[in-house]
C-alpha cells in the first residue's frame, strides 16, 4: 500500500495532541468562566475524536482486503517502522525495539471500533463536572492507548501501549467513579497488572528466543534459536509460556474465572468510560489473543484448544446465569447486569476463536466489533436514567415506557439486539460463531445455545421490570421539575446524538454484514491455513468432546 | 411471467409491510388515525399482488431456467417445483453465504393466506382499536409481523427462514404485550418470546448440523445432496436428530406438545391480533416449516412429528372443553388444530396436512374476529354500565347474542361447523382427509393410537365449539351487558363474511366430499423424500426409489466385496513397504541415541523425519489403492444418482396423474400410502361424521336443550374435570421445575460468583496485605533491628571507649608508660 501519509501514528497520536491542548488551556476562575472553559474542553474532546474518527474511516476505506497480513509481514498496510531503541548491553548484547505500526484484516475492525466508541462516548462525558480538564485529559490518554494496541507490531511497543492505557482508566474510575471507585480501581488496575506482569514475563523469554521484539518475525519457527527457553514444539516451556500469556489476557476478556474485577469496575465507572471499557477495552485481551498469544504459540493452542473453547462455553453460560441471578439478589444493579452479559457475550468470542474455522474465527472478530457497539448503546442507555433519577436499580422503575417514549423505542434496539435477534449484527456473529465452533466442539456448541435462551431471559426480564408495567409513583413527575437540565422527560438530542450512530450501525451490519466480514476475510483464511497443521479443525460429533 | 418478474412482486410483496411499519413507527403520532389507512391500503396491493403472484405460480408450468449475473453472485432458477434466486449474501473467503428466495406452490398459497388475513385484520382493527392512545404503533407492529411472517414464506433457505422465524417471534412479543401497562399482559409476552427462543435452539442446532454436513442452507441443495446419500456424521440416527431438531422450531412456534403453553396466555393481546397471529399465520409457521422439510425427515423423526401432534391435539382438546374465556377456547381448539396439521404431515399425509392449514386458517381467523366482534361489544356495552367487574370474555357473562349480533353469530356458526367437520364446508375436506392419512398409518405400521387420537379429538372439537356457541349465542341473555350489546360495523362484519365464504367447499373441490378431485390436491402433492431409502418408510417411497435402492445396495455390496478383496493385498503392501523403511529408522534412532554429540544428534532427527516421511508415503500408498477402489464405488453410485434424478422427474407427472385418477377410484399411486388412504377414505369419512355428529348432537343436548347437567357431570368426573380445568396444571409444573431450578441456579452462580470466585480475588488481595504487614514488621524489627543493633553496638562501644578518654593529662601519661613497659616486656 503505498499511503505515505503517516496515517497510523496521526490516529494514534492524535489524541494526546488534543490533551496538550486541554493542559495549556485554563480553567476559568469564577463561575461563567469556569463554564465557559468546560464547554471548550468538551470540543475539544469531540473535535479531537472525531478528526480520528475520520482518520479510522479513510484507513477502512483505503484498506486493501486482498492483502492478508497476520504472520506475512509484507502485506501489512499503513506500515510505519524503525528503529526506536537501539542498545548495546554487556552479556544480553544489542536490543533493537522497533517503532512498528501495521493493520491487517483483524486490527482494522478493532481501529474502527474504537474510533466510534471513543467519539460517541465523549458526548457521553458531558455530564462530567469534577474536575473537568483531568477527566479530559485522562480520556484521551486512555485513547492513544487503546489505538495504540491495536496498531502495534513490535512486543515491547505493544506492551507500552497496553500499559499506558492502564494508567488513565485507573483515575478514570479512582476520581471520577461511584461511592466504592477506590476498590474498584485498585482491583482492576492490580488485576490487569498482574496479567501485564504475566505478559512482560513471556515477552523478555521470547525476545530470548527470537532475538526480537518484532510479533510477525516471532510467528516464523525458522527464526528460533536453538536451544532458547521457548524453542522445539509442544515443550512444557512453551505450554507454560502460551498459557502465561493466555492468562495475562484472559484477565482483560474478562474470562470465566478472571472475571470478577469487571461488575465492580463497571458498578462504579462513569458512564463514558463503562461505555469504553466495555466497548474497547475488552476487546484488547481477545485481540492479544489473537495477534500474541495463538500465532507465537500454536502448537500450544492445539494442546490447550479443547480447555480454551471451555472457558467460552463456561462464560457464556455462568455469565448468563449470573446475570439471570443478578434480579434475584443483591442490589439488582442495572449495570451489574450488563457487566456479566459481557463476561457471557464475550464468552462467545473465545469459543469461535478456539474453533478455528474462518466462520468461528470471523464470527469472534465480528462479535467483538457488535458486543463494542451494542454494549456500549446499553451501558449508555442505562447512563440516561442513572443521571435523571440517580440509581440504576431494576426494581426502582417500572413503567418507563409511557414516560419515555423514544428513549424506550431506542432501548428496544439494544437490548434485542443484545439478544441476537435477526437483522442486529450480533445475529451474524453468534450465528457464525456457533457454525464454526459446531464443526470443532459440537457438544460445546449445543451447551452454550443455552446462552441464547438464558441471554433472551434476563434482557427481557429487565425490559419488563424497567420499561413495562406501572409507573413507578416515584417517578410520576417529571425527572426534572425546574426543567434546567431536562427540558422533557425523554431522552434528549445530546443523548441520542451518541445513541442512534451505534443503532444505525448495529441495524445495517445486520442487514449486511459484507462491509466487515470482507475486510477480514482474508487474514482470518490466513490465519486459519497457518494454524492448521497445529490444531483441530472439524471432526465428528464425538470427537469433539 | 418471467421468473424474474414473479419473484420480483414477491420481493415486493414481502417489503410493503415493512414501509407501512417504518411510516407508522416514525410518523404516527403526527399521522394518528390515518396511520390505519396507510396500513390497510398497503395491505390491499399486497393482496393483490399476492393473488398474482398465487395465480401465475400455481397455474402455470414453469419450464427449467437458469440465468446468472456476471460474478455470479445472483442466479435465478426455476422449475415447475420452484421459482428462486439465490444471491451471495457475503462470504467468508472460501466459504459463500447464500441466501435467497423461493415461490413453490406451498410458497404461493401461503403468500394469500397471509395477505389476506393480514389485509383483513388491519381493516377490522381500524374499528376494533379505535381509540386506543397506541393506535399508530398497533399498526406499525402489524407491519412489521406481516413482513417478517412474508419473509418465513419466501425463504428458500434455513438462514433466511430462522431469521424470519426470530422476526416473527419478536413481532408476536411486540403484539402480545401491546397493553404493556397490564402485568399480565407483558408476561405473556416474555413467555411467548422464551418458549418460542427454546424452540429454536433446537431449530438452530438442526441448521448446525445441516451446514456442518451440507455446507449450505439452501433447502433444494441440502436435499439434492441427502438424496445422493450423503448424511450428517454418516449416520441415520443424526439424520433423524437433525430432523426432530429442526422440529423443535416448529414445536416453539406452533405450540406444540411441550411448549404449547405460551399460545393460551397470548390471548392477552388485542383480539385481532389473536386472528392474525395466534391463529391463522405465525402459528402455521410451524407447519409450514415442516412442510418445506419434509423430503428430510426419516420415517423416526416422522413417528416422532406425528406422536407430537396427536398428544397436542388430545391434551388441548381436553382442555378446550372447560375453559369459559372466550378466546381460551379459541387458543385452546388452535393448538388442537395444530396438532392436526403436524400430525397429519408426521404420518406422511403431507397434502391434507397443509390443506388444513389453509382451511383452518380461514374458519379460525373467522372465529377468532367474531370472538372479537363479541368482546368488543360487550366492551362497550360493560363501559356504557359503568361494570369494570364483570368479565366481558366470560362466556358465562354472554348468552342471547343470536338476537343482538345476528352476522356475527351466523358467521360464527358457519365457522363452527367448519372446525367441527360438518359436510359442505372446507374443514370437513381437510379434516377428512387427515383422518384417513392417521388410518391409513394406523394400517401400515400398526401405530393405530394415532387415529384413535384422531377421531376422539374430532368428537372434542365438535362438542366444545357447539358449546362455545350455544353457551354464548342461544338462550336468553344472561346478563343486562349482553343485552345491551349490537352488531358491529361494516368493517368488522365484512372480514367474517368473507372468510366463512371461503370455508366453503367449492373453492378447494367441486366434490363436497373427496379433497383429492380439486385442484389443491392437484398442485400439492408431497414432495420426494430425500432420505436414503433404508431410513425411509416402506410406504413413502415410489416404486422407481425402492427399485433404485434395491439396485444401489446390490452395487454397493459387490464393489463393498471388491474393496475386501482388493484390501489384504494393499495391507500386504503397506506392510512390505514399513518393513523395508523400517530398520533405517530404527537405526537412524539408535545412532541418534547412540552419540551424544549435538551434530550428530541433529541428523539422528533428520533421519528419523526422513523415517517419519517414508512411513506416511507407506501410508499414501495405502489410501491411493483406497480411492482407486472407492472411485470405482463412487461412479456406481452416481448412476444410481442419475437413475433417482430422472425417476423423479416422472413421480411428479406420476402424482399428478394419481391425483385425477384417484378421483374415478383406483389406478396408479405414488405409493402404497396413497393407495392405503384411498381405501380408508370412505371409512374414515363415515366414521368423522358419526363421531361429529356425537359431539354436535351431545354437546345440544348438554346446552341447548339442558337434558344433562354440566355442572352435574363435572362433579362426577370432579378429578378429570379438574385435570382439565387447570390445564393438565403445566404451567404450575414448569414454574416449579425448570423455571425454579433455572432462576434459582441463576441465584445461586450470582452469590458464588460474589462469595467464591471474588472472594478467592479479594483473599489474595487480602493476604497480599497481610504479607505486606509482615513483612513490614519484620523489617522494622529485624530488618531495622539489626541495624538498630549495630548501632547500638557501635555507641556502646563508643560509649566504653569514651570512658577511657578521661582528659586528664596524668592518667595518659600512667598509660604511655603502661604501654611502654608492655612493649619493653613483650619485645624483648
Amino acid at each position: 500500500m503505498s499511503f505515505n501519509f503517516p496515517i497510523l501514528s496521526w490516529i494514534t497520536f492524535l489524541p494526546i495532541i488534543g490533551m496538550i491542548a486541554i493542559l495549556l488551556i485554563p480553567t476559568g476562575k469564577d463561575e461563567n468562566a469556569k463554564k465557559r472553559s468546560h464547554l471548550i474542553f468538551r470540543w475539544t474532546t469531540v473535535a479531537t475524536t472525531f478528526i480520528q474518527l475520520i482518520l479510522a474511516v479513510i484507513i477502512y476505506m483505503n484498506y486493501n482486503p486482498a492483502m492478508k497480513g497476520i504472520t506475512d509481514v509484507n502485506t501489512f498496510q499503513f506500515v510505519e517502522k524503525f528503529t526506536w531503541i537501539k542498545a548495546a548491553f554487556p552479556m544480553v548484547g544489542e536490543i533493537k525495539i522497533e517503532y512498528f505500526l501495521g493493520l491487517d484484516g483483524m486490527s482494522v475492525p478493532m481501529v474502527l471500533l474504537t474510533a466510534i466508541v471513543v467519539f460517541v462516548a465523549s458526548f457521553t462525558s458531558f455530564g462530567i463536572s469534577k474536575q473537568v480538564k483531568g477527566y479530559f485529559m485522562m480520556y484521551l490518554l486512555l485513547d492513544t492507548g487503546m489505538m495504540g494496541v491495536f496498531g502495534a507490531l513490535d512486543f515491547f511497543l505493544f506492551y507500552v501501549f497496553w500499559e499506558v492505557m492502564l494508567l488513565p482508566m485507573y483515575f478514570l474510575i479512582g476520581i471520577w467513579g461511584g461511592p466504592r471507585k477506590e476498590y474498584a480501581a485498585i482491583k482492576f488496575f492490580i488485576y490487569t497488572l498482574l496479567g501485564s506482569v504475566f505478559m512482560l514475563l513471556v515477552m523478555i523469554g521470547l525476545y530470548f528466543t527470537f532475538g526480537t521484539f518484532n510479533l510477525i518475525e516471532m510467528t516464523n519457527a525458522t527464526k528460533i534459536i536453538q536451544g532458547s527457553i521457548f524453542s522445539g514444539l509442544d515443550t512444557n516451556w512453551r505450554y507454560i509460556g502460551f498459557i502465561a500469556l493466555f492468562i495475562g489476557f484472559a484477565i482483560k476478556v474478562p474470562a470465566f474465572p478472571f472475571h470478577t474485577w469487571l461488575p465492580d469496575a463497571h458498578v462504579e465507572a462513569p458512564t463514558a468510560i463503562s461505555v469504553i471499557l466495555a466497548g474497547v477495552l475488552l476487546k484488547m485481551g481477545a485481540y492479544g489473543m489473537l495477534r500474541i498469544a495463538f500465532p507465537i504459540f500454536p502448537d500450544s493452542v492445539g494442546y490447550f484448544q479443547y480447555l480454551i473453547a471451555l472457558i467460552g462455553t463456561i462464560s457464556i453460560v455462568y455469565g448468563a446465569l449470573c446475570a439471570l441471578g443478578q434480579h434475584k439478589v443483591g442490589k439488582r444493579d442495572f449495570k451489574k447486569m450488563i457487566a456479566y452479559s459481557s463476561v457471557s457475550h464475550m464468552g462467545y468470542v473465545l469459543l469461535g476463536m478456539a474453533s478455528m474455522r474462518p466462520e468461528g474465527i470471523s464470527g469472534a472478530i465480528f462479535q467483538m466489533f457488535n458486543h463494542g457497539t451494542i454494549t456500549a448503546m446499553l451501558f449508555m442507555i442505562v447512563g440516561v436514567i442513572y443521571d435523571r433519577s440517580h440509581t440504576r436499580g431494576l426494581d426502582e422503575f417500572g413503567g418507563l415506557a409511557n414516560k419515555m417514549p423514544i428513549y424506550t423505542g431506542v432501548m428496544a434496539i439494544a437490548f434485542f439486539a443484545a439478544i441476537g435477534l435477526p437483522g442486529m449484527s450480533g445475529f451474524i456473529s453468534e450465528a457464525f460463531i456457533f457454525l464454526g465452533s459446531f464443526q470443532t466442539f459440537p457438544v460445546l456448541t449445543i451447551i452454550s445455545g443455552l446462552g441464547i435462551v438464558l441471554g433472551a431471559a434476563y434482557m427481557l426480564w429487565a425490559l419488563q421490570r424497567v420499561f413495562f408495567g406501572k409507573e413507578n409513583e416515584k417517578w410520576a413527575g417529571p425527572w426534572d421539575p425546574t426543567h434546567t437540565k431536562y427540558k422533557t422527560d425523554d431522552i434528549n438530542g445530546l443523548e441520542l446524538t451518541a445513541l442512534v450512530p451505534l443503532a444505525i450501525i448495529i441495524i445495517y451490519l445486520g442487514i449486511n454484514p459484507g462491509p466487515m466480514i470482507d475486510i477480514m476475510s482474508a487474514s482470518v483464511n490466513h490465519f486459519v491455513d497457518y494454524m492448521q497443521p497445529f490444531v483441530k479443525i472439524g471432526g465428528s460429533l464425538l470427537g469433539g468432546m | 411471467m418471467t421468473p424474474e418478474n414473479l419473484l420480483n412482486i414477491a420481493i415486493l410483496i414481502t417489503l410493503l409491510p415493512l414501509l407501512s411499519f417504518l411510516i407508522n413507527i416514525f410518523f404516527g403520532k403526527k399521522l394518528g388515525k390515518v396511520s390505519s389507512y396507510i396500513g390497510t391500503t398497503i395491505m390491499g396491493i399486497d393482496l393483490i399482488l399476492a393473488v398474482t403472484v398465487f395465480v401465475s405460480k400455481v397455474f402455470n408450468t414453469w419450464s427449467e431456467y437458469l440465468v446468472q449475473n456476471a460474478d455470479k453472485s445472483l442466479t435465478y432458477l426455476a422449475s415447475d417445483a420452484m421459482v428462486q434466486l439465490k444471491y451471495n449474501w457475503f462470504s467468508f473467503g472460501r466459504l459463500n453465504v447464500q441466501v435467497g428466495i423461493g415461490i413453490d406452490n406451498l410458497a404461493a398459497i401461503m403468500l394469500v393466506v397471509v395477505t389476506l388475513i393480514s389485509f383483513l385484520v388491519h381493516l377490522f382493527s381500524t374499528e376494533y382499536m379505535a381509540g386506543d392512545k397506541r393506535f399508530p404503533r398497533f399498526y406499525a407492529y402489524l407491519g412489521i409481523f406481516t413482513f417478517s411472517m412474508l419473509g418465513i414464506v419466501i425463504a428458500n433457505n434455513f438462514l433466511f427462514m430462522y431469521s424470519f422465524w426470530e422476526l416473527v417471534g419478536l413481532s408476536s412479543y411486540l403484539l402480545i404485550g401491546f397493553w404493556y401497562e397490564k402485568d399480565s399482559a407483558s408476561n405473556a409476552a416474555k413467555k411467548a418470546f422464551l418458549t418460542n427462543r427454546i424452540g429454536d435452539l433446537g431449530f438452530f442446532s438442526g441448521i448446525m448440523i445441516l451446514f456442518f454436513t451440507y455446507g449450505t442452507f439452501m433447502y433444494d441443495e441440502i436435499f439434492g445432496k441427502m438424496a445422493t446419500g450423503l448424511i450428517p456424521f454418516d449416520s441415520g440416527t443424526m439424520l433423524t436428530v437433525a430432523g426432530i431438531l429442526v422440529f423443535m422450531g416448529a414445536v416453539g412456534k406452533s405450540a406444540q406438545f411441550p411448549l404449547h403453553v405460551w399460545l393460551p396466555d397470548a390471548m392477552e393481546g388485542p383480539t385481532p391480533v389473536s386472528a392474525l397471529i395466534h391463529a391463522a399465520t405465525m402459528v402455521a409457521a410451524g407447519v409450514y416449516l415442516v412442510a418445506k422439510v419434509f423430503p428430510m425427515l426419516t420415517a423416526d423423526a416422522l413417528l416422532v412429528v406425528a406422536y407430537t401432534g396427536a398428544i397436542t391435539a388430545f391434551i388441548a382438546a381436553t382442555i378446550a372443553l372447560t375453559q369459559n374465556d372466550f378466546k381460551k377456547v379459541l387458543a385452546y381448539s388452535t393448538v388442537s388444530q395444530l396438532g392436526y396439521m403436524i400430525m397429519s404431515i408426521g404420518v406422511g399425509s403431507y397434502m391434507t396436512g397443509f390443506f388444513h392449514l389453509l382451511t383452518h386458517a380461514w374458519f379460525k381467523a373467522a372465529l377468532f374476529l367474531g370472538s372479537g366482534s363479541v368482546i368488543h361489544q360487550m366492551h362497550h356495552s360493560a363501559h356504557h354500565f359503568h361494570d369494570h367487574h364483570t368479565d366481558p370474555q366470560d362466556i358465562r357473562n354472554m348468552g342471547g347474542l343470536r338476537k343482538t349480533m345476528p352476522w356475527t353469530y351466523a358467521t360464527f356458526l358457519f365457522a363452527t361447523m367448519a372446525i367441527s367437520g360438518v359436510p359442505l364446508t372446507s374443514g370437513f375436506l381437510s379434516k377428512d382427509g387427515i383422518l384417513a392419512g392417521t388410518m391409513a398409518f394406523g394400517n401400515l405400521t400398526g401405530h393405530w393410537l394415532i387415529p384413535i387420537i384422531g377421531f376422539s379429538a374430532a368428537a372434542m372439537t365438535a362438542f366444545y365449539m357447539f358449546r362455545l356457541t350455544i353457551v354464548s349465542f342461544h338462550g336468553d341473555f344472561k346478563t343486562k351487558i349482553a343485552e345491551h350489546t349490537s352488531e358491529n360495523k361494516f368493517v368488522i362484519v365484512f372480514p367474517l363474511v368473507l372468510l366463512v365464504v371461503l370455508s366453503l367447499w367449492f373453492w378447494y373441490s367441486p366434490n363436497p366430499f373427496d379433497a383429492n378431485a380439486g385442484w389443491f390436491a392437484h398442485k400439492l402433492a408431497a414432495p420426494k423424500t430425500a432420505v436414503p431409502a433404508n431410513l425411509q418408510w416402506d410406504f413413502l417411497l415410489t416404486e422407481e426409489q425402492k427399485t433404485a435402492y434395491a439396485e444401489k445396495t446390490s452395487k454397493a455390496a459387490e464393489a463393498k466385496a471388491n474393496i475386501k478383496e482388493a484390501l489384504p493385498a494393499t495391507a500386504e503392501g503397506t506392510e512390505l513397504h514399513k518393513e523395508a523403511v523400517a530398520p533405517e529408522a530404527n537405526q537412524g534412532a539408535k545412532e541418534a541415541a547412540a552419540t551424544e554429540s549435538k551434530a550428530v544428534g541433529e541428523l539422528g532427527h533428520q533421519e528419523n523425519d526422513l523415517a517419519k516421511a517414508s512411513e506416511h508415503k507407506a501410508e499414501e500408498v495405502k489410501t491411493e489403492a483406497h480411492t482407486t477402489e472407492t472411485a470405482a464405488v463412487k461412479e456406481e453410485h452416481k448412476t444410481g444418482e442419475a437413475a433417482v434424478a430422472a425417476h423423479g422427474a416422472t413421480t411428479h407427472e406420476a402424482g399428478n396423474a394419481h391425483a385425477e385418477a384417484g378421483t374415478h377410484g383406483g389406478g396408479h399411486y405414488v405409493n402404497k400410502f396413497a393407495e392405503e388412504m384411498h381405501h380408508f377414505h370412505v371409512p374414515a369419512m363415515i366414521l368423522s361424521l358419526i363421531i361429529a355428529g356425537c359431539g354436535i348432537g351431545f354437546s345440544f343436548l348438554m346446552y341447548q336443550f339442558k337434558l344433562f347437567n354440566p355442572d352435574a357431570l363435572a362433579n362426577s368426573l370432579r378429578p378429570l374435570y379438574n385435570l382439565s380445568y387447570n390445564k393438565w396444571y403445566f404451567d404450575e409444573i414448569y414454574q416449579a421445575t425448570i423455571i425454579a431450578f433455572t432462576v434459582g441456579f441463576g441465584k445461586v452462580l450470582a452469590i458464588f460468583d460474589n462469595k467464591v470466585i471474588d472472594g478467592i480475588v479479594n483473599l489474595t488481595g487480602w493476604f497480599t496485605k497481610l504479607v505486606g504487614h509482615i513483612t513490614a514488621i519484620f523489617d522494622n524489627v529485624v530488618i531495622d533491628g539489626l541495624v538498630n543493633l549495630l548501632a547500638k553496638v557501635t555507641s556502646l562501644f563508643g560509649a566504653m571507649i569514651r570512658k577511657v578518654q578521661t582528659g586528664r593529662v596524668q592518667s595518659y601519661v600512667a598509660f604511655v608508660i603502661i604501654a611502654i613497659i608492655m612493649l619493653v616486656y613483650f619485645l624483648k
